[in-house]
């Protein structure tokens, strides 16, 4: 498939985004006001920002944008309209939370409620989003149990490591939060693990005499056009396995430098800690980068692919 | 909306006969000239008269190869592959604003273009390539079985099959309900044992396709032995021409399964 910017730039941002924003909702359910304004008013806002900035580059990428409203509409049988749904009605949700949570308003007693509903609100749209990709049984590589928590995971290790670094900032340290992205880092080092030796090995599930009917002994003889035409450019999109394994490396030492600047926050200096953020968003990038040109789409049996 | 019909009133689709579709490329390009001009105008071209040309077309005829066991030759079967009008299509049920629907009355899957907002999820969930992106104006296009032909009272009634079917000179395309079992084109796929392709993918396409016929030649391919001779002068003559040329300073026979069976006749 083809790996596009625009939905790249989407799922890592808003999924870090989403994951920022949900554990300062159970942070908040938990201990209650912000320490501080400022520090609510920046994490609010860098949560809110990555995901609106998702959002607005997968809609400014449509075919027709000014048209985006009507994707609220399919939500009994589409996984993109309910993305859309969730992902509008939990601005609203974000912003009550953020008034009472920052001292705003003056009402401690719907911190936590509003907290909590906030973080249920962030899963369900990071499970919309997976889903879209989960669904679709003609990519065999995305139709496979992994794809929700690795979006899940990916969510939770992201929005932990920018929780870690704002936390430095505003001298709001805490080990609890290396301990949670550590693991959620780690759940993603070994989800993403699993991934790829699942795709590497399993069976294909269909056959060029799966497309065609033509039995087992059938090769491409002619292409229908000499250019390329959509189908191949949007579906046919294959990155070479020997770049593939170089960012499948590469995610890993992101992942593992992100874990290591974690850990040594607690016994070196904290500042170190500053480093997993970015680290981790690197590893997003490339995962999701590598998540779409690794998948290969049923259609390329009609084009000469051998089996899916 | 995207929630499919539990059953349609008809399953109108096309039946394609690979055994005799000679790769001509009739129904593709009579497909663009019709439907640049029908309901999915403009199919458009994007840098036409370059060396990357593209543009949409929605039917595309594919050469494939296939070999036969206990053949040393393979065969070409051309292979038009089109929208198939699934029954239970994915490409429907991901779209998210309702553009993609599948109609109650006929089962024809359909775009309506002025409420697609171009995402081109519907292209990711078609296993079967059938839905092509217009880049220049934004929506996805496909296949509508020409419903403003089959149901154009302006025609003549044989005039009114889709493009393909019409401009088809073998024959090798057949229209009609497919959901009547008692229709031209319900017989045709029960005679030939018509296929689904990729049934496991579990949208029940409604086209068929119909396989190539058994090479009548067979015979004469999977023979080994020729002919015993008959003892006659002409015979012995040949048999000491065969004997001369196989001798040493005769070094390759070009094709001895041609010549002993042209002999033969």
């Amino acid at each position: 498939m083809n790996p596009a910017y625009s939905v790249i730039l989407f799922t890592t941002a808003s999924g870090a985004g989403y994951g920022l924003l949900f554990l300062l909702g159970l942070v908040a359910a938990r201990h209650g006001e912000a320490s501080s304004m400022s520090f609510a008013l920046v994490s609010s806002g860098i949560a809110l920002g990555l995901i609106t900035i998702g959002l607005l580059s997968s809609t400014l990428h449509l075919g027709h944008p000014e048209r985006a409203w009507r994707a609220f509409s399919q939500w009994r049988s589409s996984w993109l309209s309910r993305e859309g749904v969730v992902a509008v009605a939990t601005y609203p949700v974000a912003l009550s939370f953020f008034a009472v949570w920052s001292g705003l308003i003056d009402a401690p007693q719907w911190i936590a409620p509003l907290g909590l509903l906030t973080a249920v609100m962030c899963t369900v749209t990071v499970i919309c989003t997976a889903m879209i990709y989960a669904c679709l049984k003609t990519i065999p590589r995305w139709n496979t149990k992994f794809t929700l928590p690795i979006y899940l995971a990916f969510a939770l290790a992201t929005g932990a490591c920018l929780l870690l670094l704002l936390a430095l900032i505003f001298g709001r340290f805490q080990i609890f939060q290396v301990i949670v992205a550590v693991v959620g880092l780690i759940l993603v080092a070994g989800l993403k693990f699993f991934y790829w030796r699942h795709i590497d090995t399993a069976k294909p599930k269909f056959t060029m005499a799966d497309a065609t009917g033509l039995g087992e002994k059938v090769k491409q003889w002619e292409v229908p056009h000499t250019a390329q035409n959509f189908i191949q450019k949007e579906m046919g999109f294959v990155v070479a396995r020997r770049h593939a394994l170089k960012l499948r490396r590469a995610v890993f030492i992101c992942l593992g430098l992100a874990v290591l600047a974690a850990v040594f926050s607690i016994v070196i200096n904290p500042w170190v800690a500053m480093l997993a953020a970015p680290l981790a968003l690197v590893a997003a990038v490339f995962e999701r980068w590598l998540f779409f040109a690794e998948a290969q789409h049923v259609v390329g049996l009609y084009y000469g692919a051998p089996a899916v | 909306m995207t929630t499919l019909p539990a059953t349609t009133a008809k399953k109108l689709g096309l039946v394609i006969d690979l055994d005799i579709c000679v790769g001509c490329q009739a129904c593709a390009t009579s497909c663009k000239e019709w439907n640049t001009q029908g309901v999915s105008a403009p199919l458009t071209d994007d840098k036409p008269r370059s060396d990357e040309p593209m543009g949409v077309w929605l039917n595309r005829i594919h050469g494939y190869e296939v070999e036969e066991a206990g053949r040393d030759d393979s065969r070409v079967v051309h292979f038009p592959r089109s929208c198939l009008h699934c029954e239970t299509p994915a490409c429907v049920t991901v779209c998210p604003t309702g553009a993609s629907y599948k109609r109650a009355e006929d089962g024809i899957v359909l775009v309506d273009p002025d409420m697609c907002i171009g995402c081109k999820l519907c292209s990711w969930a078609c296993p079967y390539g059938a839905r092509e992106y217009d880049h220049t104006e934004g929506v996805m296009k496909k296949c509508t079985l020409c419903v403003d032909r089959i149901y154009n009272e302006n025609f003549e009634p044989e005039d009114r099959v889709p493009a393909c079917v019409k401009a088809c000179p073998t024959g090798a395309r057949s229209f009609g309900d497919l959901g009547d079992e008692n229709s031209a084109v319900s017989q045709l796929v029960k005679e030939r044992e018509g296929y689904d392709l990729m049934p496991d993918m579990g949208y029940k396409p409604t086209n068929k396709y119909l396989a190539p016929r058994k090479r009548r030649d067979t015979a004469i391919a999977d023979r080994e032995v020729l002919p015993r001779g008959d003892g006659s002068a002409m015979d012995r003559l040949f048999s000491w021409a065969d004997k001369l040329m196989s001798g040493e300073r005769v070094t390759a026979k070009i094709n001895p399964v041609d010549a002993s069976d042209r002999l033969e006749g």
